[in-house]
Formats: C-alpha cells, structure tokens, sequence
C-alpha cells in the first residue's frame, strides 16, 4: 500500500514537472506552471520520508537529521531568493545550480562509500558503477563550473585565458575518460584513490573550462551546466530506480540543452566553439588588433531631449548598463513623458543582452513595462527604418556592426540590432570602454552615432527633467 | 563482464531507457515554443526541478548507519544543498514571474 501511494506520488511529481515546463513556457501561465511544479516537489519529497522502504523493507531513518537540514536548505534559501537583487538574478541561478550539482556530488560519494564496504557480499554491479561514476563526474563539474561562474557574474572572478587551455583542457577529459573506464571497469578495483581521483579532475575540469569563457557566453555556459545538473539528478534517478528523479533530471537535461543551443544560434556560435572556450582567445587577438578608429561625438542632455521629443518613433534598446545602474523605473518614466508628447517608445530586445536570455525582459516587466512594447530583435529590426531616435542604454555587443561587418571579430555572424536604419542613434554609456565581450565597437564613431555619457540612471531622471520642461 | 550482460538483460534497464528516450523528446518539445521573453524564468524555473536530486540526498541520509558519522555528514550536506536548489530555484522564479502577473492585472 506503502509502495503504491509512493509510486503515485512519484509519477504525480513527474506530470506536474511536465505541466510545469509547459505552463512555464506561456506568459499566462508561468507562475502557475511554477507553483505546480513545486507543489509536485513537495509532494515527491514528502512521499519519499515518509514512504520509501530499503532493501530489507527498512523505513528510512535519522528524521532528525533530515528534516535539520531540510529547513536550514528552506530558511536560507527563502532569505537568500527573496533578498537578491533583479540584476543579480543571474548569479543567484548559477549558484543554486552549483547547489544541486554539489548535491547530486555527494549523494555519489556515499553510495561509492557503500558499494565499497559490501564488496564482500555484494558484487559490484557494472551498471551501478558507472550511474554512481557518472552521476559524480557530471554534478562535480557542473559544481565547480557554476561556482566559477557565480564568481565571474558578480565580478570576484576576472577573465583569464589560460595558457595552452585547451590542450590542458583536452588532457583533462582525455584522462577523466580513461580513469572513468579504469573504475567502472572494475580493472583496479583496490584502489578508491582512482575514484577521488576523478573528483578531484572533474573539479579542475569545470573550473578550467568555464575560467576563460568570455561574458557574452555566461548565459550559454550556465544553461549549458543547468542542463549538466539536470542530467546529474538523472543517473540519481537510474541509481535509485526513482522515476521521479529520472523524468525530472531528463526534463532539465533536454530542455536545457535545447535552450543552450536556441542562444548560441542567436550569437552565430556553435556550442563546440563555447565548450573549448575559443572565445577567450579569440579575443585576445582582436584586441591586439585594433585600429585607430577616429573621434567619436558627443550630445548634451537638452539636444537629446529636444531630438526626442520631436521624434514620432523612439526605440530604447537596453543592455547590462540598464541593469547595473538599476534604470529600469527611470526608463519607464521616460517612456512615459515621451508618450504624454505624443512620441511612440518601443524596446528592442536582443535576445542576448545582459547576462542571461530574457535578462532584459524581466527587468523592464519588474518596472512595468507593457509586454506589447517589448520586440524581439526581428520585429525591432523591422521597424528601425521608420525609427526617428534610438537610444541605447548600456549595451554595446548586441549592436556592434562588426558582427555583420567585420570577419575578423570574434563576434562575427551574431545577428544584432541594426540601429543605424534609424534617423539618429544615441548611445549612453558610463566611458568609451569596451564591452563585456571586450570588443570595440565601430559604431561609436559613425556618422549617425553620438555618445551620451553617465550612468543610465541619472542620464535619465536629467532627461525626463529636460523633457518635462519643454 | 556478466556484469555488464547483466545490465543488458536486465529489463529494469529498458524500463528507465524508455523514460529517458520519452522525456528527452519532451523537453524538447516543451521548450522549442518558448517565446524569448521567457527564457530566464524558464532556466530558473528548470534550475528548480533538477533539484529533485534532493530525492537522492533523502535516502543516503535516512539510510545511513547512526554511527557512521562521514555519511550522515556528507548526507546532511547533501540535503541541505538540495533544498536551497529546490527552494531558492522556486522563490527566484515565483519572484521573476509575479513582475510579469503584476502588469496584467492592470
């Protein structure tokens, strides 16, 4: 009886997860999708203490202990998910990714613990092996991948290309392949050493392989290490025959890698290119390479007000700057001093600005913004032709023409917003430093360009000052 | 070597080859329609589920022996970094996803 309220609980968790996605996938039903999906949790998790049997028909035991850490894991992650900062949102995912992959890490270790001890009178499962190997490796890496990238996200952790990266990197993973196979095999079965040993490569793996990833591919390594930890969960899922764990881990897995390759179609870049982290070093090379680009203009606040003011169409196009200088209700008043004047204000959303997919879009939703007037970047470019003003706040790869322009840059091939269909482009930004890409951007110096400097949050309450006024 | 024609005779191991050949397809059709403006909260949301890891972490606890003290540690770990995965995946979408509720009310 037991054992069936378990199973259903579990196959309950898994339609809800299912439902879950697919509610998450449609504006309306989002956070109901969301809150279905973690009611279907709770009831896994639930089912799981209170039902589970072992081997022997045993009960689980150490109710203390579990459900210690059980709310210790609720306190500190209700504080810390409630407590962060839009902008920081990015970070905050990686990290309670790295969570999971450290979980999926250490579930592996005990069950090799155990295996170890009934040697004797269990003989060791060659399919066993490889879920516990497997399920380390791959929660391991993606453990020390999204602490790394956690680091670089909230800036604790610069770029650094390494070095013969990627022939260390290749050596790593060659080795890792061959001491996997050593320990399943069961070639050495004496020596645990082999197993930490694993551990131990796929930490350096992880850190290694994310540490020279430039910033415009932070998004795509941590859905691609979302997708890692989900596969993680998933041999938990074969380890402990659990339906439950299998179909939600498979779920994160497949979906996460679709999303990672849905974002490196929108920057042109095949995710082999991200995985051996030739961006790093291509980058390097194009910044050596630079070329004197002529003198850039400037704009005062009051010419940007009155060019907007009289424009019919206004598109903002927003990047990281918006988010670092948390702009995002400034930006919205503007739009709406400009709409009391008559002017159209639309947003053009590339879909890699910022730090993560949709980074853009959440941020200006938390400020209000109507949905309508948020346009992917094919519809955006569309409309530049007819656009009188764009103003770009804080974004610098996702409109630089190098992309279409220039085969050498590493960019090259990312379809980006063309801004210069429009009238006039206005570009603020806090100093003529390079983007997070570390690339510089020709557009600065074009004829239509003309640079608005300052942080985005006073550059804006100064503007809707100026327009005010007139 | 029987070992490994063990897990091919298995039908257990089909029985879980089914799930994950089946969800595969269904993670990539669930997430091949999702418009762009969704995308973080769907990773974050995504984030949240792979944290039924935490079932796992669940079962080495209640299974290890009361005095084998580095499993109920690394168990105890375990199921705490599970639960911030689960919890904190869940409040950071619930948050990011009450933005876009709150603007159609209007």
């Amino acid at each position: 009886m037991e054992s069936m309220i378990l199973q259903l609980s579990y196959l309950i968790g898994s339609i809800t997860f299912i439902m879950g996605l697919k509610m998450l996938s449609h504006p309306d039903t989002a956070r109901k999708g969301n809150l279905l999906a973690a009611g279907g949790m709770t009831l896994a998790i639930l089912a799981t203490i209170f039902l589970y049997r072992g081997e022997n028909n045993e009960p689980l035991h150490n109710y203390i202990w579990i459900f210690a850490a059980l709310a210790i894991g609720t306190v500190v992650g209700t504080i810390a998910s409630k407590k962060v900062q839009m902008t920081a949102m990015p970070e905050m995912v990686s990290l309670f990714n790295g969570m999971g992959g450290a979980c999926a890490m250490l579930i592996s270790i005990v069950e090799y613990r155990h295996i170890m001890e009934n040697v004797a009178t269990h003989p060791v499962q060659a399919g066993t092996m490889t879920v516990v190997v497997l399920g380390m490796l791959i929660g391991t890496v993606s453990f020390a991948g999204s602490m790394i990238a956690w680091g670089k996200l909230n800036g604790s952790i610069k770029d650094r290309t390494i070095p013969g990266g990627q022939a260390i990197n290749f050596l790593l993973f060659a080795g890792l392949i061959t001491l996997v196979i050593i320990v399943v095999g069961g070639f050495m079965p004496d020596m645990p050493a082999l197993f930490y040993g694993i551990l131990i490569l796929g930490a350096l793996y992880g850190i290694l392989f994310v540490m020279p990833i430039g910033g415009a591919d932070m998004p795509v390594v941590i859905s691609l290490l979302n997708s890692f930890t989900g596969v993680a969960a998933a041999f938990g899922g074969f380890l402990y025959d659990n339906p439950v764990m299998l179909t939600g881990g498979i779920l994160v897995g497949s979906a996460g890698t679709i999303l990672t390759i849905l974002m490196c179609k929108a920057m042109n870049r095949s995710l082999k290119n991200v995985l051996i982290g030739s961006f790093g070093g291509a980058k390097a090379g194009a910044a050596a390479g630079n070329k004197d680009q002529g003198a850039f203009k400037e704009i005062s606040l009051n010419d940007t007000a009155t060019l907007m003011a009289y424009a019919q169409k206004v598109i903002i196009i927003p990047g990281y700057g918006l988010a670092v200088a948390q702009a995002q209700h400034t930006c919205h008043e503007l739009e709406k001093v400009l709409n009391d004047k008559g002017v159209e204000v639309l947003y053009g959303i590339h879909p890699v600005a910022g730090r993560m997919p949709g980074h853009m879009n959440v941020l200006l939703a938390e400020a209000d913004v109507p949905y309508e007037k948020l346009l992917e970047m094919e519809d955006a470019n569309d409309q530049m032709g007819g656009t009188n003003v764009v103003l770009i706040l804080g974004a610098n790869d996702v409109v630089n023409p190098a992309a279409k322009e220039d085969p050498a840059s590493p960019i090259y091939g990312m379809p980006i917003l063309e801004v210069e269909k429009a009238d006039h482009v206005i570009i603020n930004k806090r100093s003529m430093k390079p983007g997070y890409a570390g690339i510089e951007n020709e557009l600065f110096f074009r004829p239509k360009s003309s640079m608005l400097f300052g942080d985005a949050k006073k550059v804006l309450q100064s503007l809707i000052a100026e327009l005010k006024q007139m | 070597m029987d070992a490994i024609i063990n897990l091919f005779t298995d039908s257990a191991t089909y029985r879980l080859m089914t799930i994950v050949i089946l969800s595969i397809f269904l993670g990539i059709e669930v997430i091949s329609r999702v418009p762009s403006v969704l995308h973080t909260p769907l990773m974050s949301g995504a984030n949240a589920i792979h944290g039924v890891v935490i079932i796992g972490a669940i079962i080495v606890m209640g299974q290890a022996h009361t005095d084998d003290y580095l499993a109920l540690t690394l168990g105890f770990l375990a199921v705490i970094l599970g639960t911030l995965n689960v919890v904190g995946g869940f409040v950071v979408t619930d948050r990011m996803l009450e933005m876009f509720s709150k603007k159609k009310k209007k």
